[in-house]
């Protein structure tokens, strides 16, 4: 096979970081590349300069397109040589219609006016193509994360791409989704487009890639045919170690019932007599790791921000803390009853990304850094470095803008915010989305940690082998109803995702 | 904010020249630019007109950019929170009305018209915080519907007469310098303050066993602040004096600053107006802070009317009008983004010094006054472009 794709000696300094260190990256005609590496190796950076995010002249080295030297200006110029990106983060307009978003910057147009026809038409024929069954006319912010995404890929293939790229795609995906999005790669394949996988799910890139490249610290370890690899390998490529178990699991010591639900229904905010969240009960005593599972849209996230304080819709049912009754009325009761939530996006509720790591880290427990209403900054700086520490966050200083994080990163430092309220209850909703196995690991040691303080962790995850691994007990929910709870001891994938299609259990 | 604050050397910022430079002062390379382009302008006009870099023209140029730089530095807090306040022209005109009529018509003393204008201004703020916070009408349209209602309230209170003239101790406010003994001791609490700040934060940031800046280092900073402050007192004593109006601008100036930097108020401010949602999650009580932003922002605004309405010693009809867009302006040219989330007092000040230089110096050229509009219009424009392209070089950097 020829080479479509050479990257060499890429050096990619910020100010203060050395992001990618004389990066090698040859990729072949057709074969679907993956890229692994830890948060922050610089797999991303990598793939903004290959698609024109970072202009030439702002890195050092080349890029070779089909054995052609490449200057690209702009993300124009790399669509116009046939590379398309999806990005880590989404980057769809939300209040544009999904053909909008389709065709943005591309519009189909008749004397110089938008088609909205044949766009429409055209749109129906992409979406059919990732198998996204949704109107094209649908504003894009209505559909949940996973069609979002499918959006996006049916955008780059609008594009025509000859090299796609695909920034963790399926971070936020269903297990549905993902064997959609794997069917749609392998026919690509088939018709001699190149794709880049980043992902830090190693059993789908093992699963899907021809041939893969890992990174560490900025610079390539190696470029290995699929064959040659396993988990393992890959993952002591990848942190420079090995990696002995996935979860390190304690056993649970529960104590006294910390939290209480009794019949808790949640409302629609947007549809009148509507439940997205119908006669739920559960409790989780202290020292406890309770799991909810269930597919995407089963109402886990509107549980927890529900009794959070932190969702629209009204809410009806009993919540205990410690025994006592408690009313929830905002985030701020929430906290001040010792509820932590880790939501499941970063982006849009976990940070402010102007704002450097200490301030974010302090936001939900600012008054505890101050003496009344004064901020003792360097109290806070010194919280900032705790959360770096402990939560290894490869960030410079307490004062680096959490914007210039990597992604796994910026997780992180959502996580050290929470730990920094001391809380007695701490929801994680899919805590370790878009962190790398040894991340996930230090995550998991620091829940541990907690429950071995006696708090109640709550997780919400569509992983189930991060379910099974990590919590006592699981609770599944589907279409807002309670459908199953066992302990962990009884958990199969099998019995979960049946639960979760909706099979009731006695 | 504290660019020294970190624990791994700041690669980017020792050697160097400007390294050396921003330690000594914590500036950002924003202030910078701002005070290189009021060096810049004032050198202009200097060489243009020879009465330009007078002691007499700095102190009436202090003088006219108290009202802006007043209401500047309560429209940063309501940009930074990501709302917007068109109201605040039109309630310098009311709120100066108000006191003219209670000082001239009702022979009200100086202090009850004082602390009742300026309560007057924190209840309106109370009212327009609560309507754009509490009820979420925008606060576009909030402020925009305050701003007609506040003057068409002061034509009907004032019966469209000029209200004057004041009682000479309320017109003091505007009119009124600092005694030359008082400036030197002004001045001397400003470089013992400095002293005193300095060396403190250094001596906590040791006990902390933070990294600090070589003991040289703070005591340049604080000679040359010093030298600065004593500059300034030195220039203004050999007029005046220090212009009253000018005094309560420095004033305001340190307690925002402080409030915007230190209090868990500003900081929460800065987060509603980076990401509201993940400030909601993070337990910021949004809709209070939002109503509180506005009750700070008319306040100033009523204290830069009654500092208006002293300075020409009578109450017009027409007093404020624009006010509101050379308040944004200068927020604007100091940095802060309309998107909210960032913008600093120190700033917001800063562009108010651009403007009202230029201004001043385009009338002591003779310039016909049109040319100050299209001028000022255009520094604008620019600074915007100038901060927006130094941001994407930032990025790709
Ligand atoms: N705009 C920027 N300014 C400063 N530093 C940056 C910027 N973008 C990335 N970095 C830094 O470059 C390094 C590589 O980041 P990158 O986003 O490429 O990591 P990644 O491999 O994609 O990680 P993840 O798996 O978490 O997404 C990180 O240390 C990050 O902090
Ligand atoms: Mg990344």
């Amino acid at each position: 096979m020829t080479v479509a794709l050479e990257m060499r000696g890429i050096t990619k300094v910020f100010p203060g970081v050395v992001a990618l260190d004389n990066v090698n990256f040859t990729v072949r005609k057709g074969e679907i590349h993956a890229l692994c590496g830890e948060n922050g190796a610089g797999k991303s950076t990598l793939m903004k300069v290959l698609s024109g995010v970072y202009p030439v002249g702002t890195y050092k080295g080349q890029i070779l397109i089909d054995g052609v030297e490449r200057h690209f200006h702009d993300i124009r110029d790399a669509e116009a040589a046939g590379i398309a990106i999806i990005y880590q983060e989404l980057a769809l307009a939300r209040n544009l219609s999904v053909a909008e978003n389709l065709f943005l910057g591309h519009e189909l147009k008749r004397f110089g006016i938008v088609n909205k026809e044949k766009m429409h038409k055209e749109s129906e024929r992409w979406l059919r193509e990732v198998g996204l069954n949704v109107d094209p006319r649908e504003l894009t912010g209505n559909l949940g994360i996973g069609k979002q995404q499918l959006v996006e890929i049916a955008k780059a293939l609008a594009k025509n791409a000859k090299i796609l790229i695909l920034d963790e795609p399926t971070a936020a995906l269903t297990e549905q989704e993902v064997g959609i999005l794997m069917g749609i790669l392998r026919e690509l394949k088939q018709r001699g487009v190149t794709c880049i996988y980043i992902s830090h799910k190693l059993n789908e890139v093992l699963a899907i890639a021809d041939t893969i490249t890992v990174l560490r610290d900025g610079q390539t370890v190696g470029t290995y045919p699929v064959s040659e690899v396993d988990e393992g390998k890959i993952i002591s490529l990848m942190v420079g170690r090995e990696l002995k178990e996935r979860f390190p699991r304690i056993e649970a010591s529960p104590g006294d019932v910390m939290l209480r639900v009794r019949n808790y229904t949640v409302m629609s905010p947007d549809q009148p007599g509507k439940a997205v969240i119908r006669d739920v009960s559960f409790e989780v005593r202290k020292g406890e790791i309770f799991g909810i599972g269930g597919l995407m849209g089963a109402g886990r996230t509107e549980l927890v921000m529900s009794l959070f304080g932190a969702y629209p819709g009204e809410s009806r049912g009993e919540v205990e803390i410690e025994g006592r009754p408690v009313r929830i009325r905002s985030v701020g009761d929430a906290i001040r009853a010792g509820m932590g939530l880790v939501s499941e996006d970063r982006k849009k509720y976990g940070l402010v990304l102007g704002m450097n790591v200490k301030s974010n880290v302090s936001m939900a427990s600012l008054q505890a850094f101050a003496w009344r209403g004064v901020i003792d900054h360097n109290r806070e700086t010194a919280g900032g470095l705790q959360a770096i520490h402990t939560l290894r966050i490869k960030a410079n200083s307490p004062e680096t803008i959490v914007g210039t994080l990597s992604g796994g990163n910026q997780q992180k430092v959502v996580i050290g915010k929470w730990l920094t309220t001391r809380p007695k209850i701490l929801f994680l909703d899919e805590p370790t989305r878009g962190i790398d196995v040894g991340a996930k690991f230090e995550i998991y040691n620091i829940i541990n940690q907690l429950v071995r303080d006696g708090v109640a962790v709550v997780i919400v995850s569509s992983e189930m082998p991060e379910l099974i691994g990590m919590c006592h007990r699981i609770m599944v929910l589907s279409e807002g109803r309670k459908t199953a709870e066992f302990p962990a001891s009884e958990a199969t994938q099998e019995r979960i995702m049946k639960a979760a299609t909706g099979g009731m259990e006695a | 904010m504290n660019t020294e604050s970190q624990t791994a050397p700041a690669r980017t910022e020792t050697g160097t020249w400007t390294g050396t430079f921003a330690r000594l002062f914590r500036f950002d390379a924003r202030a910078y630019s701002m005070i290189g382009a009021v060096v810049l302008i004032w050198t202009f006009f200097s060489l243009m007109h020879e009465r330009f870099l007078t002691p007499t023209n700095l102190s009436n140029l202090f003088l006219q950019m108290s009202v802006t730089s007043i209401l500047a530095i309560g429209m940063v807090l309501v940009i930074v929170a990501g709302q917007i306040d068109l109201s605040v022209g039109s309630l310098v005109g009311l709120t100066g009305g108000i006191a003219a009529v209670l000082n001239v018509w009702y022979d009200w003393d100086p202090v009850s018209v004082v602390l009742v204008t300026i309560a007057l201004g924190s209840l309106i703020g109370l009212m327009q915080g609560w309507i754009v916070a509490y009820l979420a009408v925008p606060a576009f349209i909030v402020t925009l519907g305050g701003m007609l209602m506040f003057r068409g309230i002061l034509l009907g209170t004032t019966k469209s007469v000029t209200v004057a003239p004041l009682d000479p101790s309320l017109k003091a406010i505007g009119q009124d310098y600092l005694p030359e003994f008082l400036g030197w001791i002004a001045g001397a609490v400003g470089v013992i303050g400095t002293a005193v700040i300095v060396l403190g934060s250094r001596w906590r940031r040791k006990r902390y066993g933070f990294k600090v800046a070589p003991l040289s280092i703070s005591v340049l900073r604080i000679a040359l602040i010093g030298a600065f402050i004593l500059g300034a007192v030195w220039v203004l004593n050999s007029y005046k004096g220090f212009p009253i109006p000018f005094i309560i601008v420095i004033v305001l100036a340190l307690l925002f600053t402080f409030i915007s930097r230190n209090t868990v108020f500003g900081r929460q401010i800065y987060a509603i107006g980076g990401n509201p949602e993940a400030a909601r999650l993070s337990g910021i009580p949004i809709r209070r802070r939002i109503l509180m932003v506005f009750v700070l922002c008319n306040t100033l605004a009523a204290i830069a009317g009654i500092v208006l309405t002293a300075r020409v010693n009578a109450a017009t009809m027409s007093a404020g009008t624009m006010y509101e867009l050379d308040a944004i302006a200068a927020c604007v040219i100091g940095g802060t983004s309309l998107m909210g989330g960032t913008g600093t007092v120190t700033g917001a000040i800063l562009g108010a010094l651009i403007m009202v230089s230029l201004d001043n110096g385009m009338s002591i050229m003779n310039m016909e006054s049109f040319w100050q509009y299209i001028v000022k219009g255009a520094i604008l424009i620019l600074a915007v472009y100038m901060d927006i392209s130094s941001r994407r070089r930032k990025k790709a950097a």
